[in-house]
C-alpha cells in the first residue's frame, strides 16, 4: 500500500473497488489489527490499529475472503460458537442477523462443509454480525457467489446499515461499486480516487460509445488500429470505445469500420459506468 | 471464562467428528500394544517337540512329565530310533527333539550326570535359540527340586550354556516405550495438526480478530488432548495389567503425575510445531520425522543407547523421550520411587518450560 488516506463516516457503506492483486485484503488486514503497517497511522472506531489493537478486536466484525467457518460444525453450532467467543448470544442480537439467518435457518443442522455458496456466505456473515460490531468488515464477500445471492446479499448489507453499523466492503466486481454510498477505486496499493459512485460517473468527461459489429474480434482490433481511438474496452456485448478528438462524429468511425470490410456496425452514445472510470484512472 | 468453555467445546466437536483422528486416537495405542504384545514378541508357546527316550527310566519320564506340562511345549512325537530325528525334522512337524542318553537315570546316580540333547529345527535361529533356553530353564527347575532332597548333588548337563531369565517378557520392555511414543503422537502430533487447520481455513485469523486472547486459543486447544492423552495412558497401563499381567511394580501415582508431565512437554512441542509450520500436512511431517523417528530410533525403547555411537549417544540426550522411558522403566519394572527418578524428572520439567517459552515467544497474534 503506498500514500493511501481515507475516511470512512459512521453507518457509511463505504465500498473498496480494484481488481485482484490491488491490496484490498492487505488493507484489511491492517485495519483489522492482523498485519502491522509498515508505516503510518490508521484508526478504526477511534481506536489505533497498532495501539489499541485488543479494542479494535472487540468492537469489529470481520469476514475474511476465503470461507472461513468450521465446516465440521453445524450452522447452529458455528453460530453459536462466534457468539460465545464474542461474550454474547444469539438470542441477545438475534434481530440483528434474523433477516440473514431465517434464511439459512431450515438447515441449521446441516454441516457448514455442506452448504452452498450463497448460504455459506450469510452463515460467515450472521457469524461475522452475531456480537453487534461498530464496523463490519467484508473481503470480498460475494466472490464466487451466484448473481441472485449477490443481489440478496447487497440487500441485506443496506438493511444493515439502518441499525447502525459502518461496513467496509471489499470487491473486484465494478458493478457492485454502485451499490456503495462512497467508493475507493485501487490499483497497485494506490487509491485512484474516492467519491460517491455517481460523482465517479461524473468526473467521467469523455463520450463513450456502445460499438457493435458481426464480428467483434475483427471489431477490436480494426478500432484499436483506429489513429483517432483513445480506449477501446469490450464490455458485455458491446465494445466501449472513446475517441481522442473533441468533435468526434460517430459517422467517421462507421465509415472507418465499413472501410475494413465489418457488417452489422451499430454504434451508440452511452453512460460512463464506474468500470470505465476504472480503466480511464488505472492506464 | 464461558468464552473458553465455548471453545474447548468447538474443539471437541471437532476431533469426535474426524473419524481420521478419533482413529488416531483410540484406535492407535490399543493396536500398538497388541501388535508389540502379541506379534512382535521374543516368547514361544506351545512348541511342537518330539522325545527320543532311550533309557526309558522314571527320570526321564519325570522330566518329559514336566517338559509335557508346560505351556511352552507340546509333546507330538514320540519317537524310538536316532534314524528317524531327521525325519521328523524333514517332515516339519515339529520345531525341536530332545535326545535322553541310554540308563539316564543309572548314570546320574552313578556318576551324578546324565546327559540331554538338545537338537532344534534352526531355521529359525531365534525360536531356536529360545527353545534351548527354555528346556534347560526345566532341567535346572527339576535339577533343583532332586538336590533338595538329596545330599549329593546329582547334575544333569545340557549342552548349551546360556543364562536363562525365566522373568523377561518382551511386552514388558515394550509397553514404556509404546506408551511414550502414544503420548508424544497424540500430544504433539494432534495439536500441532489443529492449530495449524485452523491457519490453513481461515479460521484462525477470525479468532485472531475475536477477543479471545492467544494464550486462551492455545489452551483451548491443548486441554482436550490432554484430558484424551490421559485417557490414553490409563486404557495403555489397563491393557498391560490384564492382557498381558504385566505387573506395575511402582506407585500409580507417581506414574500418573510423570505421564501428565511428559503429556504437557509433547503438547509443548506441539505447539512449537505449528508455530513453525502454515499447513496441516508439513505439521505432520514435522511430528513424524522430528519426532517419532528419533523416538524410535533414538530414545532405547528399541536400540539400547549404550551401543550407539557416542555422537548418537549425546543426540539421545536432547530428546525428551528417552528420559521418560527411563522414568517410565524404573517406576513400572524396577518399582523406584521419586528418590531415584528425580534427576530424569528434573530435565524433563526444564524441556517442558523451555519449549513452553518458545513456543509462547513464537506464538504469533497477527499474521505474517
Amino acid at each position: 500500500m503506498q500514500d493511501i488516506s481515507f475516511e470512512v463516516k459512521p453507518n457509511e457503506l463505504f465500498g473498496i473497488i480494484g481488481p485482484d492483486g490491488a491490496g484490498k485484503t492487505t488493507l484489511f488486514r491492517i485495519l483489522t489489527t492482523l498485519l502491522f503497517p509498515d508505516q503510518g497511522a490508521a484508526t478504526v472506531a477511534g481506536f489505533d490499529v497498532v495501539k489499541d489493537y485488543k479494542k479494535i478486536r472487540n468492537s469489529v466484525g470481520y469476514m475474511p475472503g476465503k470461507f472461513s467457518l468450521y465446516q465440521d460444525l453445524t450452522v447452529e453450532e458455528n453460530l453459536n460458537f462466534f457468539a460465545t467467543i464474542f461474550g454474547t448470544t444469539i438470542e441477545e442480537n438475534y434481530d440483528l442477523i434474523k433477516d440473514i439467518y431465517v434464511q439459512i435457518e431450515p438447515f441449521k443442522d446441516r454441516r457448514a462443509g455442506k452448504l452452498s455458496g450463497g448460504m455459506k456466505q450469510k452463515l460467515a456473515l450472521s457469524c461475522a454480525l452475531i456480537h453487534k460490531p461498530k464496523v463490519l468488515f467484508l473481503d470480498e464477500p460475494t466472490t464466487g457467489v451466484d448473481p441472485v445471492s449477490r443481489k440478496e446479499f447487497w440487500e441485506m448489507l443496506k438493511r444493515l446499515q439502518q441499525k447502525n453499523i459502518t461496513i467496509l466492503v471489499s470487491t473486484p466486481y465494478m458493478d457492485e461499486a454502485a451499490l456503495c454510498d462512497r467508493v475507493a477505486l485501487i490499483q497497485d496499493g494506490k487509491i485512484l480516487q474516492i467519491d460517491t459512485p455517481k460523482a465517479i460517473v461524473k468526473h467521467y468527461h469523455k463520450s463513450i460509445y456502445n460499438v457493435r459489429s458481426a464480428n467483434m474480434y475483427q471489431l477490436i482490433t480494426s478500432l484499436k488500429a483506429y489513429e483517432h481511438h483513445h480506449s477501446v474496452y469490450p464490455f458485455g456485448e458491446f465494445v466501449h470505445y472513446t475517441d481522442k478528438r473533441s468533435d468526434f462524429n460517430p459517422a467517421d468511425l462507421n465509415a472507418y469500420l465499413k472501410s475494413k470490410n465489418l457488417s452489422h456496425i451499430y454504434i451508440e452514445r452511452t453512460e460512463a459506468t464506474i468500470e470505465d472510470t476504472f480503466m480511464e484512472l488505472a492506464i | 471464562m464461558k468464552r473458553f468453555i465455548g471453545f474447548i467445546k468447538k474443539e471437541f466437536y471437532h476431533i469426535f467428528r474426524d473419524r481420521r483422528s478419533l482413529f488416531i486416537l483410540f484406535g492407535m495405542p490399543i493396536a500398538q500394544i497388541l501388535l508389540f504384545g502379541f506379534a512382535i514378541t521374543n516368547e514361544i508357546n506351545n512348541v511342537d517337540i518330539a522325545i527320543l527316550d532311550n533309557s526309558k527310566d522314571s527320570t526321564t519320564e519325570e522330566i518329559i512329565n514336566k517338559i509335557g506340562a508346560s505351556k511352552y511345549f507340546s509333546i507330538k512325537q514320540v519317537i524310538t530310533r536316532e534314524v528317524d530325528i531327521a525325519s521328523v525334522f524333514e517332515k516339519g512337524h515339529v520345531k525341536a527333539v530332545l535326545n535322553f542318553e541310554k540308563d539316564f537315570s543309572k548314570k546320574l546316580i552313578k556318576d551324578h550326570k546324565a546327559t540331554i540333547q538338545i537338537i532344534t529345527d534352526a531355521t529359525d535361529p531365534n525360536t531356536a535359540n529360545t527353545i534351548t533356553n527354555y528346556v534347560n530353564a526345566i532341567l535346572q527347575q527339576y535339577q533343583k527340586e532332586l538336590n533338595k532332597d538329596i545330599n549329593v548333588a546329582y547334575q544333569i548337563i545340557p549342552q548349551t550354556r546360556m543364562v536363562y531369565n525365566p522373568e523377561l517378557k518382551s511386552v514388558y520392555m515394550f509397553v514404556p516405550g509404546v506408551m511414550t511414543i502414544i503420548l508424544l503422537l497424540v500430544s504433539a502430533m494432534m495439536t500441532s495438526i489443529s492449530i495449524t487447520r485452523e491457519k490453513e481455513l481461515g479460521t484462525m485469523e477470525i479468532l485472531l480478530v475475536s477477543p479471545l486472547k492467544p494464550f486462551q486459543v492455545i489452551i483451548g486447544k491443548v486441554i482436550p488432548y490432554i484430558f484424551l492423552s490421559i485417557i490414553n495412558a490409563i486404557v495403555i497401563v489397563m491393557l498391560s495389567i490384564f492382557i498381558f499381567n504385566m505387573p506395575i511394580q511402582g506407585s500409580l501415582l507417581l506414574l500418573g503425575l510423570e505421564s501428565v508431565l511428559f503429556i504437557i512437554t509433547s503438547l509443548a512441542l506441539g505447539i512449537l510445531i505449528s508455530t513453525i509450520s502454515a499447513t496441516q500436512q508439513t505439521a505432520m511431517m514435522i511430528s513424524l520425522m522430528g519426532l517419532m523417528l528419533p523416538v524410535i530410533l533414538l530414545s532405547g525403547f528399541i536400540f539400547p543407547i549404550s551401543s550407539m555411537p557416542m555422537p548418537l549417544q549425546i543426540i539421545s540426550h536432547i530428546i525428551p523421550a528417552k528420559w521418560f522411558i527411563i522414568i517410565l522403566k524404573a517406576i513400572m519394572l524396577k518399582g523406584v520411587g521419586l528418590e531415584f527418578i528425580w534427576k530424569e524428572t528434573l530435565i524433563l520439567l526444564g524441556m517442558t518450560v523451555f519449549f513452553m517459552a518458545l513456543s509462547v515467544k513464537k506464538y504469533k497474534i497477527r499474521l505474517e
